[in-house]
């Protein structure tokens, strides 16, 4: 048996439980670094002695035992005087308490992420950080999904490490009057994995970034059921992953409007619409229930067979009054084209000209080129589509950019 | 954990402030963190216009009229909290009135036990 029981089981203990044991091992010392090395080792002994011995009745219990001891030696080995001996013994006890509970082992991951996404962390880091701590990736493999070399990512996460155990920061759940702006820098950190991962997906192969991050969500609203944001981000995530299959056509990107409901995942977008009624029931409308109920105006089509535009704008209208932000600006304007037609979209998108952050944003330039194009105003189509193009990094995206390119010298409306 | 907090001042912006209303503030602030166990209120310096610094290099001594940093926020005085957590001492750094005319930096003191790293 042994060897690939053991190694199973502590596969399965690495997914399941990696970040509920490094919260634990972490919350009363802060060294997030610590509990990493002694939580490691007690990984290697596993590997050594599960497939002589058997694997343990509680894995997480031998395995939280295990790294407890390896701390406590670390601790002992740091602080020879007096003073820190108490320390010691009450972790001692801790561990012996631990072990009797067995089945008990509180579940401190959600302290843990407030750690990781507190204000007094980078913005950039949380993520990162989040990712490692709670789901045990590696520096290597955040380092890919982030474009940043391995080693510069190994440092930035080992400073924000030391950073949370020197500067002070809790590993706590924050008071009520505190929790829904910290509860959102934690939601914006799974958001900022899921978009990366979203992004980086090739055709119909699901993106291992964007399953964590869902993984992290539904973890949130397991551990915060009176959350409605975080029901509405795991709504938003289950909606645009239904539709994976159906965004790429013969390696060429297809837009929302034009993509084949048939392939959407009818349990998912269920799933999503149970979870978004349930945020919605629940009290008032944050970012994420907003940006969740315009992808179920979108989904609408597939009862319909018709796009719920002007529902679409309107939920626009409530999210750019919560984040003033070009690309809401932007997502609004190509709604209202359906609407009002491509002049009035083009109208809206003028305060956007003389924003410097929108020459290099890709989706603006699409934007633009869609929306002259829908106007007939060929030359500034070809112009617009041109410069996406050459700011696009998506091979799919590309191609399907390229054909409307071409199409523009035939008629302008043809494709729509 | 025992923080030391830094008060750092933007002279200008704390010269335009109402005064009565101002220190009235800092005597609620003073007499609150008084009250607050292990914390101790601080000690309040004369403007960055009084600073001297001295600095000692291959052994020549250089003494310069003015503050060790010409920036735009001066520092001003300091105050001790003794608190769980950086959470605690973010809502005391809040609490008193020169973070609304500055900044209020926030630093962990090491632990003195003897033997332990800081």
């Amino acid at each position: 048996m042994a060897v690939d029981d053991a190694h199973r089981a502590s596969e399965r203990v690495a997914r399941e439980s990696y970040g509920r044991l490094i919260a634990l091992l972490a919350a009363r010392t802060r060294d997030v670094a610590g509990a990493e090395d002694a939580l490691g080792d007690a990984f290697a002994a596993a590997l050594r002695t599960w497939p002589v011995d058997g694997v343990p009745e509680n894995p997480d219990a031998w395995l939280l035992t295990a790294a407890r001891r390896r701390q406590t030696d670390a601790i002992r080995k740091r602080q020879v005087r007096t003073a820190a001996e108490d320390q010691v013994k009450l972790i001692v006890n801790e561990i012996e308490a631990m072990a009797d509970q067995r089945d008990a082992i509180p579940d401190r991951r959600l302290a843990l992420m407030f750690a990781c996404a507190h204000p007094a962390i980078d913005p950039g880091i949380r993520t990162p950080l989040i990712l490692q701590t709670i789901l045990g990736l590696t520096a290597e493999e955040i380092a890919t999904a982030f474009l940043v070399p391995p080693k510069t990512m190994g440092q930035r996460l080992a400073r924000a490490k030391t950073r949370i155990r020197d500067a002070g920061i809790p590993f706590q759940v924050p008071d009520q009057d505190e929790l829904s702006d910290r509860l959102a820098a934690v939601l914006d950190a799974i958001y900022a994995a899921y978009t990366k991962g979203w992004n980086e997906a090739s055709d119909d192969a699901g993106s291992e970034l964007a399953d964590e991050a869902i993984w992290l969500g539904r973890l949130i609203v397991s551990l915060l059921p009176d959350q409605p944001e975080a029901k509405g981000l795991l709504a938003l995530m289950l909606y645009t992953t239904a539709r994976r299959a159906a965004r790429h056509e013969a390696g060429a990107f297809v837009p929302l409007e034009r993509q084949d409901t048939n392939l959407w995942d009818r349990r998912l977008i269920a799933l999503a619409e149970d979870l978004l009624h349930e945020a919605n029931a629940a009290g008032p409308s944050g970012r994420y229930q907003i940006e969740a109920a315009i992808q179920s105006a979108h989904v609408a089509r597939r009862l319909t067979g018709v796009a719920n535009w002007a529902a679409v704008v309107a939920l626009y209208d409530h999210l750019l009054a919560l984040l003033d932000s070009p690309v809401v600006i932007l997502n609004r304007a190509v709604a209202r084209a359906e609407l009002d037609g491509p002049h009035a979209a083009l109208a809206e998108l003028a305060p956007l000209e003389a924003d410097r952050r929108m020459l290099a944003y890709q989706p603006y330039w699409a934007a633009r080129g869609h929306l002259s194009s829908l106007a007939g105003d060929t030359a500034s189509a070809a112009q617009a589509l041109t410069v996406s193009i050459g700011l696009t990094t998506d091979e799919a995206v590309k191609r399907y950019l390229l054909g409307r390119l071409a199409s523009l010298h035939g008629d302008p409306r043809m494709q729509e | 954990m025992r923080f030391m907090m830094l008060i750092h001042h933007d002279e200008t912006a704390l010269a335009a402030a109402p005064q009565k209303e101002l220190w009235a503030d800092y005597g609620a602030f003073n007499q609150a963190l008084a009250k607050a166990e292990g914390s101790s209120t601080g000690l309040r310096l004369r403007p960055s216009s009084a600073a001297t610094t001295v600095r000692q290099h291959d052994g020549k001594t250089d003494v310069l009229d003015g503050p060790y940093a010409d920036t735009k926020e001066q520092f001003a005085g300091y105050f001790f909290v003794e608190a769980p957590s950086l959470d605690e001492a973010i809502a005391w750094a809040k609490r008193c009135p020169s973070s609304k005319y500055g900044s209020i930096e926030i630093r962990p003191v090491v632990d003195p036990t003897p033997g332990v790293k800081g």
